[in-house]
């Protein structure tokens, strides 16, 4: 009785999936696959690697400090950092001195601790980067985990950054509909396309690097990518030594472990 | 349980006599997975994944705690503070990415484990009630898993939870006021996150309790075996303490490896880089996808996109189907009549379960890829196999198949006869 309900209760499912199977197989062969600008022109990001890629990356803590000094000096005046504080400038090699005068040169809205009030005054190493206030239109994202927050972070940012160009004439001619709106700058590395964001780095030596490196606008996008995948993940170079470690202690530990299961199963048959 | 050839605890040092007399614990440990139990000495490395997803709880009760004493459930905090347990806590990284990357664990674990089930026959009488508690634990874990999910307050838990919740709506009539009530309110917010934290806190407890049902049912007729055939004599088992112990406690080291590769090598390997963004109720993501152990039953969800010969709305067939798809596992053992249990004895039943694991392969793929074309077509074929599956072919091929002989016993299968026990087990 039970297996007759069954039966009649697949039937019952696999006629409502066939119908709609029918009615998509129609609309399917009317259509066929989806066509869209972003489809046709989307690119994925280009190769990129950096020292922290792999198992055994570590950060290039001069490349990270480099892309520090490209964002100061040119990210900062629209993207927040807000989830990084300045005392953690500590593991790009910054002095106590460099970190302390860095959070002094910013301004931080906190609780005056003797009254109570909310008033500026200048960061401590403690703080964190305070929000970047931002009159345009629309809201600059936040950087610091951009790079998790991004299939393929880093060459994403990379390939964003040195991917601004004009329109294909080519995609004009397919979709006439998705020319570039006003204001917006076309890049194919976006996911659609077109953003708000005008190119960021736009000639060479635009950014001042303390350790006198040519700053091409290829060598700056590469830093700051650099960076922003420290922004996001501080503790990566912590995170894969420790792995290494435990990792052995494992494989010696379930080696022991597979000597002692062979031992206790020593002459009995299985 | 007990065959009678199973070894009674007895208690040597006097503090253990006295405390056998007024709490017998360690008896009941000793019996329950000490020397006491008896276990099919043929049961082949498929038995390990009941051990290890136990430890995968551990595991997740374990970094739960910890994260929620430094977590807050209020969507003023909740994002911030995730990243204060990934940049501030000592360790947080770890503990997170550990209680992350555990539950994919759990699920890769459990999945094996019911599959061990549907090739073995291990639903069968007299172990219908151990399968029963499974797929509630099944069941517990994925709400567990989803409000977990929904607790760092990234995009893709609000708009899961957007999702998830909806699914209530489709309920005619009473659908709306239930997801309202579920949620606190109109969308998910501050009431729906903090209601989600305690429950997340609540039901790996649930789950812990159930999980010890789910083995003292196992306990009543022992544990299965390749075979199917069931134990006849003591040289059929041999004790857990101290063979079964050894072959689970290596594996645990096995599944360590592969776990902490995920965790310190490619610890956002399998989440999706939108949860990195703060929620944002006015932006919705490109594709809101669940998950990747949710991926084969959203497959089955969106499959449904016509409303069935224009009367019954398209929404609420995905949703019934959607959880029917896991219910019909409750009637498995009653579906399936056949009186051999292992696969490894039955031809016919043997090429439709390989069938099945591709199936819900495919779904899981479709269910990961955006709701367009071809993924659904594909889609929609293999939710019709999953439901001929376990309602119509599961049922009719136990009733004409012509299974292959059965050995005497598990000490033939093992000792004697020269056909080999099972495929996949040393002999």
């Amino acid at each position: 009785m039970i297996r007759i309900f069954s039966i009649l209760a697949g039937l019952f499912f696999a006629g409502a999936l066939a119908w709609s199977l029918l009615w998509d197989t129609i609309g399917f062969a009317q259509e066929g696959l989806p066509k869209t600008v972003e489809k046709a022109f989307y690119e994925h990001p280009k190769e990129l690697h950096l020292a922290s890629d792999g198992w055994f990356g570590k950060f290039d803590k001069k490349q990270v400090k480099r892309g520090f000094e490209v964002y100061q000096q040119v990210c900062a005046s629209c993207h927040s950092l807000k989830h990084v504080s300045f005392r953690d400038l500590a593991a790009l090699e910054y002095s106590e001195a460099e970190i302390k005068e860095l959070a002094a040169a910013a301004t931080v809205n906190a609780p005056d601790p003797l009254t109570g009030e909310m008033k500026d005054r200048p960061g401590l190493p403690a703080d964190h980067f305070p929000p970047v206030v931002y009159a345009g239109q629309g809201h600059p994202p936040d950087l610091s985990l951009l790079a998790k927050a991004r299939h393929d972070g880093a060459a994403y940012t990379y390939s964003l950054l040195t991917g601004y160009q004009a329109q294909p004439a080519e995609l004009l001619k397919q979709f006439p509909d998705a020319k570039t709106p006003e204001g917006l700058h076309y890049n194919p590395y976006f996911p659609n396309l077109n953003l708000a964001m005008p190119a960021p780095l736009t000639s060479d030596g635009q950014v001042t690097y303390s350790d006198g490196t040519n700053a091409t606008i290829d060598q700056m996008a590469k830093d700051v990518s650099a960076f922003l995948v420290w922004t996001a993940e501080p503790k990566l170079d912590k995170r894969h030594q420790v792995g290494f470690w435990w990792l052995g202690f494992l494989i010696y530990a379930t080696i022991l472990g597979y000597l002692a299961y062979r031992n206790v199963w020593a002459g009995k048959k299985h | 349980m007990s065959f009678p050839w199973a070894k009674q605890y007895t208690p040597k040092h006097p503090f253990m006599v006295w405390m056998d007399e007024k709490l017998p614990l360690p008896r009941l440990v000793y019996s329950a997975v000490g020397g006491g139990y008896e276990v099919p000495r043929n049961i082949n490395y498929f038995w390990n994944f009941g051990f290890l997803a136990g430890f995968c709880l551990v595991i997740q009760i374990v970094t739960g705690v910890i994260l929620a004493m430094h977590y807050g459930g209020n969507t003023q905090v909740a994002f911030d503070s995730t990243e204060h347990i990934m940049r501030d806590v000592n360790y947080g990284w770890m503990l997170r990415y550990g209680h992350a990357n555990g539950a994919s664990a759990f699920f890769v674990i459990v999945y094996l484990h019911i599959f061990r089930g549907f090739y073995f026959g291990s639903y069968k009488a007299p172990r219908e009630m151990i399968w029963l508690l499974g797929v509630v634990i099944f069941l517990l874990m994925m709400a567990t898993a989803f409000m977990g999910y929904v607790l760092p307050w990234g995009q893709m838990s609000y708009w899961g939870a957007q999702v998830i919740t909806g699914l209530f709506s489709a309920i005619p009539m009473v659908g709306e006021p239930i997801r309202e009530w579920l949620l606190g309110g109109f969308a998910p917010d501050n009431a729906a996150l903090n209601r989600f934290f305690s429950l997340h806190f609540l039901l790996p407890f649930v789950i812990l309790g159930v999980v010890i049902l789910h083995i003292w049912a196992l306990h009543i007729p022992g544990s299965s075996n390749p075979t199917g055939v069931e134990v006849k004599s003591e040289s059929d088992t041999l004790p857990f303490y101290p063979y079964f112990i050894a072959k689970d406690g290596w594996t645990i080291g096995l599944f360590l490896i592969i776990y902490s590769l995920f965790v310190f090598f490619m610890p956002n390997a399998l989440g999706h880089p939108d949860n990195y963004i703060p929620a944002n109720p006015l932006q919705t993501p490109a594709h809101i996808v669940p998950e990747w152990y949710f991926w084969p039953f959203y497959a089955i969800l969106r499959s449904f996109t016509q409303d069935w010969l224009f009367i019954i709305p398209a929404k609420l067939m995905g949703v019934l189907a959607m959880f029917s798809a896991i219910l019909v596992w409750f009637f498995l053992p009653w579906l399936d009549k056949s009186p051999v249990r292992s696969g490894n004895y039955r031809p016919l039943y043997r090429k439709f379960f390989w069938v099945l694991v591709l199936d819900v392969l495919v779904l899981g793929y479709c269910g990961g890829m955006p709701a367009e074309q071809p993924y659904v077509l594909v889609a929609q074929i293999a939710s019709i196999y999953y439901f001929l599956h376990f309602l119509v072919i599961v049922p009719i091929v136990s009733s004409i198949e012509r299974p292959e002989p059965l050995p005497y016993s598990i000490t033939e299968a093992v000792l004697g006869s020269d056909k080999a026990a099972a495929p996949g087990d040393k002999a």
